[in-house]
């Protein structure tokens, strides 16, 4: 082996460039001849296709997955959308060709040219929506007359369709078209200009799932912009299907009885943490939604006081009011301040510095215990246990049974509520905390506040042991052949704070509102179901003391909410309920026999239809 | 100190050579980077590009100072600082279009793989000098080649930029093949090439055999890589033999071209001016490579030898990709057309090694 040391042999070098020179020189002929083939060959073909820009590009939308109720109802699909569209290049005389299409369909010229100089310049060869959704009417003109519209065309695609109008609209949600900034931030890789995407409820929280991803073809078209060939097509793939833990019949009735009211209702299974109903009242129509919704009904939707758009059950943060009972019942035992036999004499009000803190009931209580003081909501019984307790002390089974933070439920924009304490009120008012406050703490009012879905989550550990469950709305996520996709299985989020006897004793309390005549709940019980309960009345406008204004007196929005939370079977619950009433009154008579009737509805109770019944018809009276 | 020869000696015909590409680029890139503007209005884009031309110029005619052989001296540390860029790219790099390309400095985002081309040219022309002999390398003579080549082609396939990391390969394997490697190397490596890539597939996830399959034949990515080289192939063919004329590209002009001023700007090239403006471009192409091939042979040194021919080999390898990209001949990859393609890296690269050429142009005559 010879080595040529730092300077290359002359005669080695000359081969090797030339050989690599012959390389060059032959891949330039290459390219070369490609040009010609392109150019001179094929040029005058290409020429064509170039002058009338034949070869385009054609999104195919793709369907969402659809979503279904627990028993595999269908609750949301896709239905055909006709809708007119204009490819502005192919449109010849744009002015004449709209005023055509302003007749045929009956919308004013301006709107539809307004809609093209809204599309924007420099996006060429991009098609114009210029009406969703058209009329089989409207669509059999435009059809007849299409060889006198240039580049109008038709294209159907899917749209969404909530099968049954208003129901469970928070829950299910609506979509809206997608924004520039949306576009640009890289969330949705897969959305294009025109694109819907969810904007609120199950829509928004699993768009990703839902969505699918668009296809599209490779067309040719003729001078006027008509296809004349498909060259490749890529077909969309579908959105994957959602399986909810809704109980379509269940949500329904409720929404029937919260129909004219405003509220929410909740019901959990208490096993799993299943959302078997979660319905707020006043509701939207989602189907207003789809192709855009428009400024007159969706101003009235942001003005009504209502407030329809709102989704009580996770946003609306009311005080508890006596429902709180539970949980003052429970701190209580639990730091031994009191036990299942103390007792506290109750005259109709209770003597604290020199305020007077009054029970519901003028006359009083007499002497109570602990049950009794459940049963009957007795306030003066709570002002003394809570205030042994102390504030911070209350707070910290409030916190431990879930209230104050978020249940952790996969729905946007879902509110904590609001749990005092000493070192809160501290930052947030730089005042420090009264004894005397903590009265009103006790039996649920003052700065306590908590959401329907808060109150479900934590009755419905109380009727299942004490196991506190991350509210489940979706079960499986599903391709299209039914195939199980992903599974969300049930969370245990935490255990109450409370050890087997306190909840024997809160369970026997909670079953006597019920099943005993002096229970403030005794008037919905059922013929075979025993249901455990607590009712609240949570205040909005204080009365001035000694005053009692009778209640249709009051102005509808001063007049307090109503609240029941409970649990049934109580031996071995299946499903729990939270009932929220604003400006219902009371928790017996407003609250109370909604969450009964859907009771005995689920569990068959052949008293459940005359308790329903009995809702509907106060209902009407009130009209 | 400095030669007066030097001087004399400068490659005037080079430089000539370099600027007539440059300026019929320019009145491309005006042409590709007027679409979708109103007549009249010199884009940003242009006026960038005449910035970049010019730091290009003077980069180049400041490599023309220092002997090129300071470079042999100093291969591992140029090595070593663009490899070690091409590391905090992949840590702090910006992401654009999916991958890890950039860096940001202050105002300028420099793209470290195009200067790793001419580290990795440098070092391999340092590695091969001392071992280049008649007979050709053998192994073990390869194995410092081999491991310079692989560092950063993974660097630059985890960005991932398949469309550098692939031109790496191939100037690499171009400056092997340069300096001959003995008979049985080359049986072995080819065969150990051809066994590995199944064992090699095999082991990919589906979607990156996608993604390859895709890159290969755009044909499977109708609405993406496949509509853009049919749209091309539109643009090209439309241009016939004399062209629709300069600002007249309709292709161009309707914004149908996907990036029409870097990656797909011989479409527009082509359309405006037909095979002739093509032919005419090819042959300064042409005689440029042949220049710098000129340029190795004289060179009385064998690191010189191999860098200019490495150099030349760069060019190649992007006129080449890149013009049988838009035709339909090479897999969609973005790989700029040098002196031609919109972008401040890719002129800087070129610049910097046209500046290099011309250093071992002048100084053929002195050997050490």
């Amino acid at each position: 082996m010879t080595e040529f040391g730092k300077n290359p042999d002359r005669e080695w070098l000359k081969q090797r460039i030339i050989g690599v020179s012959v390389c060059i020189i032959f891949a330039f002929s290459v390219l070369f001849l490609r040009f010609v083939y392109l150019q001179i060959i094929k040029g005058e073909e290409f020429r064509i296709l170039s002058e009338k820009n034949a070869v385009r590009l054609t999104g195919i939308k793709a369907p969402r997955g659809l979503i279904l109720d627990r028993n595999r109802k269908l609750l949301v699909d896709n239905r055909p959308s006709f809708n007119l569209k204009i490819m502005i290049e192919d449109a010849g005389d744009l002015k004449e060709t709209m005023r055509k299409v302003s007749q045929m369909m009956e919308i004013p010229f301006e709107d539809l040219m307004k809609k093209i100089s809204d599309a924007g310049q420099g996006a060429f060869y991009k098609p114009v929506v210029l009406q969703e959704d058209i009329s089989r009417d409207h669509l059999a003109i435009i059809e007849a007359h299409k060889f006198d519209l240039p580049g109008v065309f038709i294209d159907i695609e899917p749209t969404r369709h909530y099968i049954h109008n208003k129901t469970a609209s928070h829950l299910l949600g609506y979509l809206g078209e997608v924004n520039n900034d949306e576009l640009l931030g890289g969330k949705y890789p897969n959305v294009k200009t025109g694109d819907s995407i969810g904007r609120y409820g199950v829509e928004k929280s699993f768009e990703t799932y839902l969505q699918g991803k668009r296809g599209g073809r490779q067309i040719e078209v003729d001078a006027n912009g008509r296809t004349i060939n498909v060259l490749k097509t890529v077909e969309p793939i579908t959105g994957l299907d959602l399986k909810l833990t809704i109980d379509l019949d269940l949500q329904q009735t409720a929404e029937k009885m919260l129909a004219d009211k405003h509220g929410a209702v909740v019901a959990l299974d208490p096993n799993t943490g299943d959302v078997l109903v979660m319905a707020s009242a006043p509701s939207f129509d989602q189907n207003d939604f789809v192709g855009g919704i428009n400024s007159k009904k969706w101003k009235a939707l942001m003005t009504d006081r209502g407030k329809p758009m709102s989704n009580k059950a996770i946003q609306g943060e009311y005080p508890p009011a006596s429902t709180y009972k539970i949980i003052t019942s429970m701190a209580a035992l639990e730091e031994k301040v009191i036990d299942l036999h103390t007792t506290t004499f109750c005259p109709g009000f209770f003597k604290y510095g020199n305020r007077v803190y009054r029970c519901w009931s003028k006359h009083g209580h007499g002497n109570v215990s602990i049950i009794e003081a459940i049963t009957q909501s007795c306030d003066v019984f709570y002002y003394q246990a809570g205030d042994k307790v102390g504030v911070d002390g209350l707070a910290k089974y409030a916190m431990a049974s879930g209230l104050g933070k978020k249940t952790g439920i996969l729905l946007e924009d879902e509110k904590k509520g609001l749990i005092p304490t000493s070192s809160w009120k501290k930052k947030r008012f730089n005042e420090p905390w009264h004894r005397g406050e903590t009265l009103s703490i006790a039996i649920g009012q003052g700065y306590d506040l908590v959401t329907p879905l808060q109150m479900a989550v934590f009755i419905a550990a109380v009727g299942n042991g004490g196991t506190l469950y991350k509210p489940r709305i979706v079960s499986t996520i599903e391709g299209s052949q039914g195939n199980v996709i992903k599974e969300i299985l049930p969370e245990v989020s935490g255990r109450l704070p409370a050890g087997v006897k306190t909840l024997e004793i809160l369970q026997k309390g909670l079953l006597d509102v019920v099943e005993t005549d002096r229970g403030t709940a005794k008037r919905i019980r059922l013929k075979h179901v025993k249901i455990a309960g607590k009712t609240g009345t949570a205040q909005v406008f204080s009365v001035k003391s000694g005053e009692k204004l009778k209640t249709e007196h009051l102005d509808f929005y001063l007049r307090d909410h109503a609240w029941f939370i409970c649990y049934a079977p109580a031996e071995n619950p299946v499903i729990a309920v939270s009932v929220l009433i604003e400006h219902g009154a009371h928790g017996s008579t407003a609250a109370a026999p909604i969450a009964a009737a859907l009771i005995g509805q689920y569990i068959h109770d052949p008293l459940a239809e005359e308790i329903e019944t009995k809702v509907l018809e106060e209902e009407s009276e009130t009209e | 100190m400095f030669d007066r020869r030097l001087i004399e000696n400068f490659d005037w015909g080079f430089l000539m050579v370099i600027s007539s590409i440059g300026c019929l680029g320019l009145v491309v890139l005006y042409s590709a980077s007027s679409a979708g503007h109103e007549a009249g209005i010199v884009s940003v884009l242009f006026k960038k590009q005449m910035v970049w031309m010019g730091a290009g110029l003077i980069i180049m005619m400041i490599l023309t100072i220092v002997d090129y052989r300071e470079l042999d001296k100093l291969h591992l540390f140029i090595y070593a600082l663009c490899a070690g860029l091409l590391v905090v790219v992949l840590i702090f790099g910006q992401i654009s279009g999916g991958s890890r390309r950039w860096l940001a400095l202050g105002f300028i985002r420099i793209q470290p793989s195009e200067l790793m081309k001419i580290a990795l040219i440098i070092s391999l022309a340092s590695a091969y000098s001392t071992s280049v002999s008649q007979t050709g390398i053998n192994f073990r003579k390869l194995i410092k080649p081999a491991v310079l080549s692989l560092i950063p082609f993974a660097l630059i396939v985890d960005q991932p930029d398949l469309g550098t990391a692939m031109l790496m390969i191939l100037i690499a394997g171009s400056i092997t093949l340069f300096v001959k490697v003995e008979r049985k190397v080359f049986v072995t490596l080819f065969i150990a090439g051809l066994s590995v890539v199944p064992l090699f597939w095999f082991m990919l996830k589906d979607y990156q055999k996608d993604r390859i399959l895709t890159f290969l034949n755009p044909d499977r990515d109708p609405l993406g890589a496949g509509y853009h080289i049919i749209q091309s192939k539109i643009a090209i063919g439309s241009g016939m033999l004399t062209g629709k004329g300069f600002l007249k590209g309709t292709q161009n002009a309707l914004s149908f071209l996907p990036e029409q001023h870097t990656d797909f700007i011989v479409s527009v090239l082509a359309e405006e001016w037909g095979l002739l403006g093509v032919s005419v471009l090819l042959t300064f192409y042409l005689i440029l490579l042949l220049w710098g091939l000129n340029i190795a042979y004289n060179c009385r040194n064998m690191f010189g030898s191999i860098l200019a021919f490495g150099i030349t080999a760069m060019i190649f390898w992007q006129i080449f990709i890149n013009t049988g990209m838009v035709m339909g001949l090479m897999p969609v990859v973005g790989v700029p057309l040098p002196l031609v393609s919109y972008g401040g890296s890719s002129v800087i690269t070129n610049m910097v090694g046209f500046g290099i050429l011309l250093n071992i142009s002048m100084r053929k005559f002195s050997s050490h």
